[in-house]
C-alpha cells in the first residue's frame, strides 16, 4: 500500500493507529490524586487526566476526551510510559520528549514505544497535538489549575 | 470609469485579464484558463501539484493584482493627502480611484460611503466601537446570529460590556440555516443593531439578508452585513440590499492581505465620531480641541495601506472584467458537482445543507478527525483547511470539535475536486476499516 509520501508513513506509524483505535488507559479515574484539563482551541482536541501519586511516584494515569490521532494516539502512550516514574523523572522525560519532537533528540536518551511520535518533527504544526496530554500531566504534577492548551 | 487602468503606468497588465481565454466575456468561464492568471497555483507543493480548496481562508492572487502592487512602488509610491509635489497627488488619485472601485463593486451611491479598512475584522470593529458606543445604552439588544465568525461576536461582547447592551443569537436549523420565525420573534423596540453573516464560512449557507434587513428596518433597526465570504462569489448590490453597513476584506476578494472595507450609509457615516485618532483624519488640532475630518478620512487615522488599495482596485477590476455572474454560476455549478462526488464517499457526512449555498463543502469522516484528514490530504497536495473556522458556536450547535473544509473560487474545477475525492479515500484506506468512531 503506497501512500504517495515517504514523510506520512513517518507521520502515521501502525503503533499510532493502533493508540488510537484502542487509546490505553481510556477511563475516568475515581481516586485520582491529581485531575487536569488540556484543550487545543485551534483543533477542538480536548482531554482530562488523572494521576495516582504514591510517594512521588506516578502509581496511575488515565485519561478521556477526544482529538486527532496524534495526540490520542500520544495520551495513550504517555500513560503507559510515566507509570512507576517519579514526578522528576517525568518532567525529565517531557522535555526530552518535547525536544525529540523538535529536532534536537537528546543522544543517549531511550524513549521506548515513545518513538514511534518522532515523525511529527516533519509536521510542525502537529507538535501541539503530541505534546497536549504531556503540557495536561506537567499541569497536573506542578498543581497548576489553568487548563493547558497548546496552540 | 476605468482610469486607474489608464493611469497605472502599465496598464497591459490590467487589461491582460480581458483578453485571458478564461474571461472571454459572456459565457462560461473556464477555470484552467484563468489559473494561469495565478502564478502561484503552477509551484508544486510536496511534490505534487497544488490543490487550492482553502479559499474561504483566502484566495491567490492574479497577477495583474501583484503587478499593480509592484507597479504602485516602482512608480507612483508616496504618501497622501498630504503633500504638494507631484508623486504624492498621484498616489492619492490611485488611492481615490480605488476607493470609487469599491463604490463600483459595491454599487454604493456615494465614494464617500466607502472606508478603507485593513479588513472585515477592523471593519465591524471600526461600526462597534465608532457607531456602537455613541448609539447603544444599557438593555439595548444587539442581534447576531448562530452561524456568525468570531470577528462578528467578539466586538459586540465588547461593546455590551461598556454599555451594558445585550446580545440576542437567531438559532441554526439541522441543516444550518436561520431559523427566521425566531430571527423575527427576537426583533423588538429594544433591537438597534442586526449584525449578520452574509455567506457563511463555516456552513456555506447563503443567508435571505434582503429579506432580514426590511424586517429589521420595521422596527428601527440598523443592520451590518458581514460580507466577507460574499464578495468573491456573487453581486453584492448595497442599495438594493438596503443594508446599513457592509463589511469586507480585499484578501479574499482576489486582493492583498490587509485591505478591505465598510460601507456605510452616508447619513450614518456623517454622524460617526472617529474611533482611532491620528494624521489625515482630523481637521485641526490644537491642545484644548481637535476637530474632526468628514468621512471617510475621518476614520482612515494615519498612513493607511495605499499600495494595497490599489492592488484591491486591480483585484475588483479583475472580477468585474470576468463577471461576478459567472462566477457565481461557475462555482455553483462545482459546488452541485463537488457535494454529489463526496457525498458517494461512504461515512462522509455534510455539515451544512442549506437550500441557498456559496462554494463551501464543510464535511467530516467518520473515524477520521479533520485535523488528521487535513495533514494526509496535505502530503497529497490538496489545501483545506481542519478546524472550528473561527465559528466556534456553530460547532458547538452541532456537537463537534470542528470539520474538514473545501473552499471554492474562480480557478478551481471538476480536476480540483477529484483530486479532493481521491485524497480522502487514501486516508479512508490508510486509516483502515476499523477505525475509532
Amino acid at each position: 500500500m503506497s501512500f504517495g509520501h515517504g514523510d506520512l508513513r513517518e507521520l502515521y506509524q501502525e503503533v499510532i493507529f493502533d493508540h488510537n483505535r484502542s487509546p490505553r488507559n481510556f477511563h475516568r479515574m475515581d481516586d485520582a490524586d491529581r485531575v487536569a484539563e488540556g484543550h487545543n482551541p485551534l483543533c477542538g482536541d480536548q482531554l482530562t487526566l488523572f494521576v495516582r501519586l504514591d510517594d512521588g511516584v506516578i502509581a496511575d494515569a488515565s485519561f478521556v476526551g477526544h482529538g486527532c490521532a496524534i495526540s490520542t494516539a500520544s495520551a495513550s502512550l504517555m500513560t503507559e510510559a510515566v507509570k512507576g516514574k517519579t514526578v522528576d523523572e517525568v518532567e525529565s522525560l517531557f522535555r526530552d520528549f518535547h525536544a525529540l519532537l523538535t529536532g534536537a533528540a537528546p543522544e543517549g536518551r531511550d524513549f521506548g514505544k515513545l518513538e514511534v511520535l518522532a515523525g511529527v518533527r516533519e509536521f510542525p504544526v502537529r507538535v501541539k497535538c503530541a505534546t497536549l496530554a504531556w503540557h495536561t500531566l506537567h499541569n497536573a504534577l506542578t498543581g497548576e489549575g489553568e487548563p493547558a492548551k497548546t496552540e | 470609469m476605468n482610469a486607474l487602468a489608464t493611469d497605472t503606468p502599465t496598464p497591459a497588465t490590467i487589461a491582460g485579464v480581458a483578453t485571458a481565454g478564461g474571461a472571454a466575456p459572456g459565457g462560461t468561464l473556464v477555470a484552467s484558463e484563468l489559473a494561469r492568471d495565478f502564478p502561484i497555483l503552477s509551484r508544486p507543493v510536496r511534490g505534487k501539484r497544488l490543490v487550492y480548496l482553502d479559499n474561504g481562508a483566502t484566495t491567490h492572487k492574479p497577477d495583474a493584482v501583484v503587478e499593480a502592487e509592484r507597479l504602485f512602488y516602482r512608480e507612483s509610491n508616496a504618501n497622501i493627502h498630504r503633500g504638494v509635489h507631484w508623486l504624492s497627488q498621484h498616489a492619492t488619485d490611485l488611492y481615490e480611484q480605488a476607493r470609487g472601485r469599491v463604490q463600483r463593486l459595491l454599487n454604493a451611491a456615494r465614494a464617500d460611503e466607502i472606508v478603507f479598512t485593513r479588513g472585515t475584522t477592523e471593519s465591524i470593529n471600526l461600526v462597534a466601537f465608532s457607531w456602537g458606543r455613541a448609539n447603544l445604552a444599557a438593555g439595548d439588544e444587539i442581534v447576531l446570529t448562530g452561524m456568525e465568525h468570531h470577528s462578528n461576536i467578539v466586538p459586540w461582547q465588547l461593546l455590551c460590556e461598556q454599555t451594558g447592551a445585550v446580545l440576542k443569537v437567531v438559532p441554526l436549523t439541522d441543516r444550518g440555516e436561520l431559523q427566521l420565525d425566531v430571527y423575527e420573534s427576537l426583533l423588538g423596540p429594544r433591537t438597534r443593531l442586526v449584525s449578520v453573516v452574509h455567506v457563511s464560512n463555516a456552513l456555506g449557507t447563503v443567508n435571505p439578508v434582503a429579506r432580514m434587513i426590511e424586517r429589521a428596518h420595521a422596527v428601527g433597526a440598523r443592520v451590518l452585513v458581514d460580507g466577507a465570504q460574499a464578495v468573491a462569489h456573487q453581486p453584492v448590490d448595497v442599495q438594493a440590499l438596503g443594508c446599513d453597513f457592509y463589511a469586507f476584506s480585499g484578501h479574499k476578494l482576489y486582493g492583498p492581505t490587509g485591505t478591505g472595507a465598510l460601507y456605510a450609509r452616508h447619513e450614518l457615516l456623517a454622524a460617526m465620531p472617529p474611533w482611532q485618532g491620528g494624521g489625515d483624519m482630523i481637521r485641526t488640532v490644537s491642545f484644548e480641541r481637535s476637530t474632526w475630518a468628514d468621512a471617510p478620512q475621518r476614520f482612515e487615522a494615519g498612513t493607511p495601506n495605499i499600495a494595497g488599495a490599489v492592488g484591491l482596485a486591480a483585484a475588483i477590476d479583475y472580477v468585474l472584467a470576468i463577471g461576478l455572474d459567472r462566477i457565481a454560476a461557475h462555482e455553483h455549478r462545482l459546488l452541485v458537482h463537488a457535494t454529489e462526488a463526496v457525498q458517494r464517499i461512504p461515512g462522509l457526512r455534510l455539515l451544512g445543507t442549506a437550500r441557498e449555498k456559496a462554494g463551501i463543502l464543510s464535511f467530516l469522516v467518520d473515524g477520521i478527525h479533520p485535523h488528521d484528514l487535513g495533514t494526509i490530504l496535505d502530503a497529497e497536495g490538496v489545501a483545506i483547511r481542519a478546524g472550528h473556522h473561527c465559528a466556534m458556536p456553530v460547532m458547538t450547535r452541532f456537537g463537534i470539535p470542528g470539520t474538514a473544509r473545501a473552499s471554492f473560487a474562480l480557478y478551481n474545477d471538476e480536476r480540483d475536486v477529484a483530486a479532493l475525492v481521491a485524497a480522502i479515500g487514501k486516508a479512508q484506506q490508510m486509516f483502515g476499516a476499523g477505525a475509532r468512531k
